[in-house]
């Protein structure tokens, strides 16, 4: 059952890959919920399930047990195509190494997701323009990726994820490439704008800096949710390990 | 999104250029060396094309091919004029003879000698002077390539090797120790063999030729009606027992020996075999090398929603555009060369078939890179795009 107002619930999901003596139980029966208008941040160490559990979210993986409803679907449930068309619709995505088309405009990065909709190329890329107006990119529409800064190719991908409107927006280490200064404008922006509306914004991150800008933050580790914290929390537990390992030494 | 998988073709010019080139390279070499043994191969049955009023030619059946000439008896000429059907009959003699030029070189040339009557069998396009300078005494015609070239005078006589001037009308030749006078100088179509070819009448040629009891190489035949040429070809062979040919059959008779009994189609072969795998080495492998290099756009495409049909047909596409400019530029370059080099220098025919096995070769190398760089993005997983 999806608690109300839960865009997101995850009741014992489970994930393993390979098999015999290569068997890698990635999720070994995760509980998560997240709601409309939330910022949620997975954090924990490399190899804990992180982007497992983002991409089951995301519908780019089949979950093996579980319930599971994002947005009120199981995409898991779904074939192959559906899921296709399931994340067109509803996911967006933000990418660590931001992935713009190196050869085309910024303006028609934008209008990817638009354009694989079937939308006609000119209303995409009028709607691409409005957007890049608005994470502070006018002007620029007609750049290459390659001649923008860091910060603002990550500016295009949150473009580029918001274009089609979608209700869930996953972003997986968006602040890894950038400088801490661009990095917090990233997420300002990304807190700004994403959050409005019937939206949830699913984030995971290494980045301690950025633990502000999510409501919630769920801990991982092998493959389990430990639990659930606020960013507060979360800073004052890192401080304590990082206490603790320093009076080890 | 056909626009950005355009875009992101042309926008990696290395890669395109690359592709481009490699795919234009290919067509140039397939098409260009497939048009010079096409060129070559039709300079081997000049002499039939420039002998149009014949619907029949009648050769000694062990004749392999048109240079062949392996001569018959005269009475041969009025046997075949008996058989039922036969409008006309004219003699043909065609040999290879040396001429002494006014300079006092010695020129192997191609002698043709055509009915003295009739003068069928004479070049059709005169330059200088008509075929009617044949009925004069010693007269010969000779071609406007020898002119210039093999039977070319020296500007001074005291320097043989030095610069030339064509030969011209009115100037004699000696052909088997006997004049013979330049009465007109004709436009024909280069042969196969690349020697003079001089123009006289029948009669002329035996006399210039070394005394011989067989002086008849070919017969040209004309059918009373055209309808019966296929039926006045089997009597006359059964009722002569000499060879005969449609032109279009002794032109292939022809090419037959020259693919059969040399190695030219190999050679060329060769060469068109090399074009085809430069194209699947270099534009096979940077089409293929261009798609992996974006294989992390197409995963996100994927991962935002675009089907693998749709990807594939982006691939397609960039694979067509790709093949079909290396195609044009291939067959244009292959064309500029032919066009601009003489035909004497350059034995170039494209014949229509020449651009569609150009074409097929660029679909086959196109499909091929297509396919494995289709393969490529048909397994990609768009869970990938998460792995940094």
């Amino acid at each position: 059952m999806t608690a109300a107002g839960a865009s997101i619930s995850c009741r014992g999901i489970t994930k393993t890959f390979g098999s015999g003596d290569a068997t890698v139980r990635a999720l070994r029966g995760v509980d998560l919920e997240a709601r409309y208008g939330e910022v949620m941040a997975l954090v924990g160490p490399s190899g804990c399930g992180k982007t497992t559990l983002i991409s089951i979210l995301a519908g780019l993986l089949q979950r093996d047990k579980g319930d599971l409803s994002v947005l009120g679907d199981d995409p898991s449930l779904m074939s192959s195509h559906q899921r296709t068309q399931w994340r067109g619709r509803n996911v967006g995505f933000i990418f660590q190494q931001f992935n713009l088309i190196p050869q085309v405009s910024v303006v028609e990065n934008v209008a990817v997701p638009l354009l694989l909709q079937g939308t006609r190329r000119r209303e995409a890329l009028e709607r691409s323009a409005a957007l890049l107006a608005e994470v502070g990119l006018r002007g620029r529409e007609q750049s290459r990726p390659n001649k923008l800064s860091g910060g603002q190719q990550q500016r295009v991908a949150i473009a580029r994820a918001l274009v089609s409107n979608p209700r869930l927006l996953v972003c997986d280490e968006p602040t890894s490439a950038l400088d801490g200064a661009t990095g917090q404008r990233v997420m300002g922006l990304i807190r700004d704008i994403a959050t409005h509306g019937e939206r949830v914004v699913v984030l995971v991150t290494h980045d301690e800096r950025i633990y502000h800008f999510a409501d919630r933050i769920a801990h991982l580790d092998d493959g389990m949710v430990t639990h659930v914290s606020t960013p507060a929390e979360a800073l004052a537990e890192s401080a304590a390990r990082m206490g603790d390992a320093a009076g080890r030494r | 999104m056909r626009a950005i998988a355009i875009k992101m073709l042309f926008g990696d010019s290395a890669k395109f250029y690359g592709i481009l080139l490699g795919l234009a390279f290919a067509t140039l070499l397939i098409a260009q060396q497939a048009s010079i043994f096409v060129g070559l191969m039709s300079r081997t049955y000049a002499l039939i094309e420039e002998t149009p009023q014949a619907d029949l030619w009648v050769t000694d059946p062990t004749m392999l091919f048109v240079d062949d000439t392996k001569p018959m008896q005269v009475t041969a000429l009025q046997r075949v004029r008996s058989v039922g059907g036969v409008k006309w009959a004219v003699p043909m003699f065609k040999s290879l003879l040396v001429a002494k030029l006014p300079s006092g070189a010695r020129q192997l040339c191609d002698v043709v000698g055509v009915d003295d009557a009739s003068l069928i069998g004479a070049p059709a396009k005169m330059v200088q002077g008509d075929t009617s300078v044949l009925r004069r005494p010693d007269t010969i015609i000779i071609e406007t390539r020898g002119a210039r070239t093999r039977l070319a005078q020296p500007l001074n006589p005291a320097d043989p090797a030095g610069p030339k001037r064509p030969i011209e009308v009115g100037e004699e030749l000696e052909l088997n120790e006997k004049r013979a006078v330049i009465g007109g100088i004709a436009e024909t179509k280069p042969t196969f063999q690349a020697v003079p070819t001089i123009y006289t009448t029948y009669s002329r040629a035996i006399g210039f030729s070394p005394a011989n009891r067989r002086t008849l190489s070919m017969i040209l035949v004309k059918a009373d009606s055209p309808e019966e040429i296929p039926a006045l070809r089997a009597r006359i062979e059964r009722e002569t027992g000499l060879a005969v040919y449609t032109p279009r059959d002794f032109a292939w008779k022809t090419i037959d020996f020259w693919m059969k009994q040399t190695g030219i189609p190999i050679n060329f072969g060769i060469a068109i075999a090399l074009g085809f795998l430069v194209g699947v080495a270099i534009a096979g492998q940077m089409f293929y090398n261009f798609t992996l290099d974006n294989l992390k756009y197409f995963g996100a495409m994927k991962a935002m929603g675009a089907t693998t049909p749709a990807l594939l047909g982006l691939v397609a596409l960039q694979g067509a555009v790709a093949g079909a400019l290396g195609l044009g530029l291939g067959l244009g370059v292959t064309s500029f060369v032919g066009l601009s080099i003489p035909e004497d220098k350059l034995a170039f025919k494209m014949t229509w078939h020449i651009p569609v096995i150009a074409a097929g070769a660029v679909i086959f190398i196109v499909v091929a890179a297509s396919s494995f760089s289709m393969r490529k993005v048909a397994k990609l997983d768009p869970a990938e795009v998460f792995q940094g």
